[in-house]
């Protein structure tokens, strides 16, 4: 099956259901996508198709209708998105396991929302788990990324 | 005590070894009382040096050899170091350094225990005062307790500094000048005309000479890197998916493994695997003790053919209902056996004979870890060598029980830590360690990766226990005159080092902890612990015993303020014996507002008070009932470490430690049910949420002595939101979760 993830064009020699997530992590190597619950109840596995968030451990193979970016695709350490460098300007990580789930959520929905007020925020980062509880860093930087896409 | 302190006072020293092209610098033997180590000189590869600085050509590496799981351990060793060795931590490599006889101190705990009753050593000493888990564990290079940072503090700034003016001492011997008219500076020794060497350049001559041991400790208003707020090393991998954790490690020819085991003190009655064997990507299907693991070529086909596989468990002729442990919790109770008593002071039984008495009962329930990286281990084992690839607290643990499991020397085993995906207690254990070096005796010479399920996680946690506690007071003139805390619990240390290594007699402080050490003057106090047999295996939570102890104490004492009409947060500074702590809940008063419980119309704030872990740490939370339900408004917290070295992740720490200790007091129990909990994914045991996140205030003093904050954020916050749950509605809740009685948005 063919796979475009972060633009790159990828032949999967799968099962039709196996989830996206792990043809990233086991297939593709690409690793900041993360297994955390295997059911969509943490968002550790979040990545964007075509755009959108969506939990990869719940998305087989074959149902991958778009493009694929995960974390690598988002930024660098060198060329971080925006996303990225509020998380980093505001030392959002403890453990770090579910940033990369939080980052793409958060990234998808400035995409969609511009600045989004706290309410909005709550319904749509809510889905993402983070057991070190960094929260109140991680809403402060969703508000500061927003401002830097805003101003361009 | 001069925090610049001439090191030579200190109980450790500071050497150097040659390594190949280059110098390790490391502290001798540092928790050891020993005589000067140095007046036999130091000889490499048979002396025991921890070498925290080896600085070769290719550069200079740190090593922290106490794990990270988010608490930021493995920087802030790092920049202990650093500041003494006037380098940028950032441009240094920082490993967590090998698991050895003589890097680590295996040979101190084989050497002391079990406990001869006369002997005085500092071992015996520290195990007999058996005050805490922590104290437990601090000589045994053990990452827990909140520990790294004060276990830390000399002794890495004495391996920077020694490194340091030895390398000087190299370079004024190179140029024939006087080492006192040398500088350091960005890693190079800087010359009296402004020329610069490069460490690395004189690594070798430092290597042969006698280390510089002569140093004075820099104060912190010299300090470059500590107390500043500086970024933690791995901020930008954490913030990229470049970080790599164990779960992401991959080796030519790799295989994967997934396992299913038995409930704990079950075992594997009939196995039927034969739809699991054609599947494809099926490597083998592997029995292990109590279990059964699919190692396959990779991780979704291992657990796909593991569900495929039908497993009948041979349960224990026991109780495997949490009734069980209500009932064990309530014989432990009634019985007059105690395991310890802390507090003992006045005589509460007259005093409460004296007039009428407030009783009430509490209970906590089991809480699972589940830290977001679920349980996982690479292995690769030969006939020689065992390599395992894993994050753990307790690697000599590792290799000792490792040694154990395969008949390899302990020599021949190799321990590479890797960053934690979250712990709060959880990498305490070998369990899963120990089924991946099984699974890799199955296929000798290849690494394979075992990755547990979530299911798997909750099933095979051993959580945080449940607790029964009565307490009895009583109130008169405006004062409380008495107050009698029993509380029931089975040990964790017991649980604990039953597993890792063998049972330890003694009582468990750990039952009483944070509330049978809490410095309040009252007339008449007395804590009791109970030691309830363990239905299930147990282990250390975030906070350990404080964790539920902070939360009957806390609110069985707010009850007795309400009942004598006194202000909480006041009547706690009246009663408060110990300085610091006082100053810490005059800040909170200060911070918060506080003027009462009262904040208007189904509007409360509670406040709730515990010293754990050597902070005191005291929180106020404001609750409003609102229409969708009970929301959690604002939270403040104030604690005392003595020393903020890194403010960022310091209030990060009381931050994230008080949101988690909310969390669960609201949503989470583990209930058993057929020897098993009933609760198997993060569905079930939703926590702390972002939507359910307070805006939060943090404010760090510094007046006590220096200590850790990894886990004395948490004990606080349960009380303080059932109390605050209180003034707004009248109701008491004396159970968690609240989410029991109380309906959150």
């Amino acid at each position: 099956m063919e796979l475009t993830v972060n633009r790159q064009r990828h032949q999967i020699d799968a099962e039709a259901g196996m989830p996206l997530l792990w043809v990233l992590r086991d297939i593709l190597g690409l690793t900041g996508t993360k297994y955390g619950c295997g059911i969509a109840q943490c968002g550790a596995c979040t990545v964007h198709i075509d755009g959108v968030a969506v939990r990869s451990c719940q998305i087989a193979l074959a149902d991958v209708g778009g493009e694929v970016t995960t974390i690598e695709g988002l930024g660098t350490p060198d060329a971080p998105h925006p996303v990225q460098q509020a998380w980093i300007d505001h030392q959002v990580a403890q453990c770090g396991y579910c940033q990369s789930g939080q980052i793409m959520s958060a990234a998808a929905m400035l995409a969609l929302q511009g600045e989004p007020d706290d309410a909005q925020i709550d319904r749509i980062m809510s889905a993402n788990l983070c057991r070190c509880a960094t929260y109140p860093r991680i809403r402060a930087a969703i508000h500061d990324a927003a401002r830097r896409l805003a101003t361009g | 005590m001069s925090r610049a302190g001439r090191i030579a006072r200190r109980g450790f020293l500071v050497g150097s070894v040659a390594i190949a092209g280059g110098v390790a610098f490391g502290a001798w033997r540092y928790t050891r009382p020993l005589p000067d180590p140095f007046a036999k000189g130091l000889s490499p590869g048979t002396d025991a040096l921890n070498p925290y600085v080896l600085i070769d050509a290719s550069g200079i590496t740190l090593i922290a050899p106490r794990a990270d799981k988010g608490q930021g351990a493995r920087w802030i060793q790092a920049a202990l170091i650093a500041e003494e060795l006037d380098i940028d931590p950032a441009g240094a490599r920082i490993e967590p350094g090998p698991v050895s006889k003589t890097y680590y101190n295996t040979a101190l705990l084989q050497e002391n225990l079990p406990i001869d009753p006369t002997d005085t050593g500092w071992l015996a000493q520290t195990l007999r005062a058996g005050s805490d888990v922590p104290a437990r564990l601090l000589g045994l290079q053990i990452t827990g307790g909140s520990s790294s940072v004060p276990d830390g503090f000399e002794k890495l700034r004495s391996a920077g500094a020694v490194a340091r003016e030895t390398l000087k001492q190299a370079a004024a011997m190179r140029e024939g000048l006087s080492r006192a008219d040398l500088r350091t500076g960005d890693g190079n020794v800087i010359l009296p005309d402004g020329q610069r060497i490069p460490y690395t350049e004189l690594a070798a001559e430092a290597a042969s000479i006698v280390p510089v041991q002569d140093v004075v400790l820099r104060a912190p208003s010299q300090w470059r890197i500590l107390g500043k707020p500086v970024q933690r090393a791995d901020i930008v991998a954490k913030s990229t998916g470049t970080q790599r954790y164990g779960i992401d490690l991959a080796f030519d020819g790799m295989l994967y493994a997934s396992v299913r085991a038995a409930p704990a003190g079950s075992s594997v009655a009939k196995v039927e695997a034969a739809a699991a064997k054609g599947m494809r990507g099926v490597h083998s299907i592997v029995p292990i003790r109590d279990g059964i693991a699919v190692v396959a070529d990779n991780t979704w086909r291992a657990m796909q053919a593991l569900q495929a596989i039908t497993i009948d468990w041979a349960f224990p002729d026991l109780p495997g209902d949490q009734q069980a442990v209500w009932d064990g919790l309530t014989a432990a109770l009634d019985t007059a056996q105690i395991d310890s008593r802390p507090r003992e002071i006045g005589d509460v039984e007259n005093a409460l004979a004296a007039g009428a008495v407030i009783e009430a009962e509490y209970r906590v329930p089991f809480l699972a870890h589940a830290p977001l990286e679920p349980m996982n281990a690479t292995v690769r084992i030969t006939d020689s060598q065992c390599e395992i690839w894993t994050g753990t607290q307790i690697p000599d643990f590792v290799v000792a029980k490792v040694a154990a499991l395969t008949g390899l020397g302990e020599d021949s085993i190799q321990v590479h830590n890797q960053m934690i995906g979250g712990s709060f207690g959880r990498r305490l254990e070998l369990d899963f360690i120990l089924q991946a070096v099984q699974i890799a005796q199955s296929v000798p010479g290849r690494p394979v990766k075992m990755i547990w399920s979530r299911e798997e996680d909750f099933a095979h946690d051993q959580p945080r226990p449940a607790q029964i506690a009565r307490g009895r007071g009583r109130v008169a003139n405006g004062q409380i005159v008495a107050l009698d805390l029993a509380i029931a619990t089975p040990s964790v240390t017991a649980s604990w080092f039953g597993r890792v290594w063998r049972a330890l007699p003694g009582p468990d402080a750990t039952i009483t902890a944070g509330a049978g050490d809490q410095p309040l003057a009252i007339p008449n106090y007395r804590v009791t612990g109970h030691r309830a047999d363990e239905v299930f295996p147990v282990s250390s939570w975030r906070s350990v015993g404080a964790s539920g102890n902070g939360f009957l104490h806390g609110c069985f004492l707010d009850e007795l303020f309400a009942a004598a009409d006194l202000d909480p947060l006041q009547g706690m500074i009246d009663l408060c014996s110990h300085d610091v702590s006082r100053r810490v809940l005059n800040e909170l008063r200060e911070i918060s507002g506080w003027t009462g419980r009262a904040a208007g119309q189904g509007r409360g704030r509670g406040v709730a008070f515990c010293l754990s872990f050597g902070v005191p740490c005291a929180q106020v939370v404001d609750v409003a009932d609102t229409a969708k339900g009970m929301r959690i408004t604002r939270a403040f917290a104030v604690a005392d470490i003595g020393t903020v070295l890194d403010p960022v992740n310091a209030q990060a720490q009381l931050s994230g430690g008080m949101l988690f200790g909310l969390g669960h007091a609201m949503n989470c129990e583990l209930t058993y049910r057929d020897h098993v909990p009933e609760q198997t994914n993060f569905h079930e045991y939703q926590a702390m949420r972002l939507h359910q996140a307070p805006e939060i205030t943090v404010r760090l003093l510094e007046n006590g002595p220096l200590r850790g904050l990894g886990e004395p954020g948490v004990p606080p916050a349960a009380p303080a939101l059932a109390n605050a749950i209180f003034a707004a509605t009248g109701q008491r809740i004396r159970e968690l979760p609240l989410s029991r009685k109380v309906r959150f948005v």
